[in-house]
């Protein structure tokens, strides 16, 4: 029961020709010897041009992803003078709440500078004086007069900035330089450059 | 007529000379009168039927026929139409059924897209001048005030809209095939109505607004692999400067480049962007066949004899 159109065993077809490589590409493209095989020359031809088209728009997506990240920034100073030690009395003062979104403490070991955004999302909190606390008005969360949360959403204490005293002696605050507490993990509060001792 | 004009020109042409001028000038006389009478037999023509001379066709559509196959050519050959089946089953308009609430969040769309227009003459995206156009929009602009709210409830209007056909959708299992292509249109559709909400709300500069951006923007902070304080964000070098959030707002802060990116993606891209999409989802509505519904229903005197072959 030999079935005909089985075909014969023979030798085994050809092994696929490798891919040619960039020069073979250019060399054949742009050649003015006629191929033999016309179909396979406008493919080749098709692919390269939509190569070059999907390079050319991959580029520019680029272009345009990297025009959104500009160089230059004209935000506010992160860097500024607040006045001397000796004009901070006891407990928090918000004062340059508005001003640089700062609040500048004192208790029993030094003074110290809180970054007046909360760690939830990011809102201002009010300090309220007759409850001793920071209130977030955005979602709830609150503070106590050194910036530890106690209740709401906030995972963490709000960070304080760097600040060290400049030779004049007045208070040198940098908000680009804050030290966090983040849950679970050791306090950076008591690092140099978080509170001024004293 | 052109003839007749021709031929007398050229009868006075092979005149004698001693009559030569008087017989020209004759003709050109008689040829006058009778362009003289056509110009006047066609102004009655066109006084009383305008819309069949060449001028007003060129510039305006043919008027079709009462017929059903002129009334569907009516719709076919109407780019804007076209994305339109010409006929729809009797059960499509059926309103317990869609609620017609997709045709209802086009409309508010068309709605939003003609009043926001409107507000963009007054509105400056600048800090300095937002939130004083704004006031100035609700005291002192003609119908400002009005036009304001209507772009302020119509865009709460379209996201409850656009929630409640996504419902409909559902609930009548019209996401299912042919449709599923077009239910993920919709969805991105979903995706950019609450886009242009969301960049909307930044624009009159109010505490609203930015502290809503505010929270909004911050949740971008936590972003897998391209926020600074996601997981994998910081390994991948994401500091508060080259991550998602900076490029949305243009910045580390809420600040002028936020106000400005916010405006554009809301005036421009976003409605453009949006409208490709609508196109694409009506069209595909008529492609899957028509409205999601029950079975048609078919009249009985509707119902043809099967032909015998």
């Amino acid at each position: 029961m030999a079935n005909p159109t089985i075909e014969p065993a023979g030798p085994a077809a050809p092994p696929p020709k490798s891919k040619p490589s960039l020069a073979q590409a250019l060399q054949v493209i742009f050649s003015k010897k006629e191929d033999a095989d016309e179909a396979k020359t406008i493919a080749r031809r098709r692919k390269f041009v939509m190569a070059a088209v999907l390079g050319t728009l991959s580029l520019n997506l680029l272009m345009f992803l990297r025009f959104f990240f500009p160089r230059a920034l004209y935000e506010p100073k992160t860097k500024f003078r607040i006045g001397f030690p000796s004009d901070f009395g006891f407990g928090v003062d918000t004062k340059f709440q508005n001003q640089y979104r700062i609040w500048v403490v004192r208790n029993t070991e030094g003074i110290f500078v809180i970054s007046a955004i909360c760690t939830h999302l990011g809102c201002t909190p009010d300090w309220k004086p007759s409850e001793n606390k920071f209130k977030c008005p955005c979602h709830g969360s609150g503070y106590d007069p050194e910036g530890i949360n106690f209740e709401g959403p906030a995972p963490r204490p709000m960070d304080r900035a760097h600040v060290e005293l400049d030779p004049e002696g007045q208070i040198l605050v940098d908000l680009s330089h804050v030290y966090k507490w983040p849950k679970g993990e050791p306090s950076q509060f008591n690092d140099p450059g978080a509170i001024l001792r004293g | 007529m052109a003839e007749t004009n021709g031929s007398a020109g050229n009868g006075s042409g092979t005149a004698g000379p001693e009559g030569n001028g008087g017989g020209k000038l004759a003709a050109v006389l008689a040829g006058a009168k009778e362009v003289k009478a056509r110009a006047t037999g066609e102004l009655a023509e066109t006084i009383k039927a305008p819309e069949k001379t060449d001028v007003w066709k060129s510039v305006l559509r043919v008027k079709h026929d009462e017929t059903p196959r002129s009334r569907a050519l009516g719709v076919l050959s109407n780019v804007f139409l076209h994305l339109h089946p010409a006929k729809i089953n009797r059960d499509a308009v059926a309103y317990n059924y869609t609620w017609g609430m997709g045709g209802m969040t086009f409309y508010v769309y068309i709605t939003l897209v003609f009043t926001g227009t409107l507000l963009m003459f007054y509105y400056h995206p600048s800090k300095v001048v937002a939130f004083r156009d704004i006031l100035y929009l609700e005291s002192d602009v003609p119908f400002g005030k009005l036009l304001r709210n209507m772009h302020r409830w119509g865009a709460h209007l379209m996201v409850i809209m656009v929630e409640l056909h996504m419902f409909r959708v559902f609930l009548t299992g019209s996401y299912k095939k042919p449709r599923e292509f077009n239910w993920v249109v919709g969805v991105l559709l979903l995706v950019l109505t609450l886009l242009l909400s969301f960049t909307g709300y930044l624009l009159p500069d109010d505490q609203l607004g930015f502290w809503a951006v505010t929270v909004g923007t911050n949740m971008a902070r936590a972003t897998p692999l391209l926020g600074h304080d996601g997981p994998f964000g910081p390994q991948l070098g994401m500091t508060p400067f080259n991550d998602v959030r900076f490029g949305l707002l243009g910045g580390s802060i809420v600040d002028s480049n936020a106000l400005l990116r916010a405006y554009i993606w809301h005036c421009v891209a976003i409605p453009i962007i949006a409208s490709l999409f609508m196109i694409v989802h009506f069209w595909r509505v008529r492609k899957d066949g028509g409205i999601s519904g029950p079975s048609p229903i078919v009249l009985e005197s509707e119902i043809k004899e099967p032909k015998k072959v």
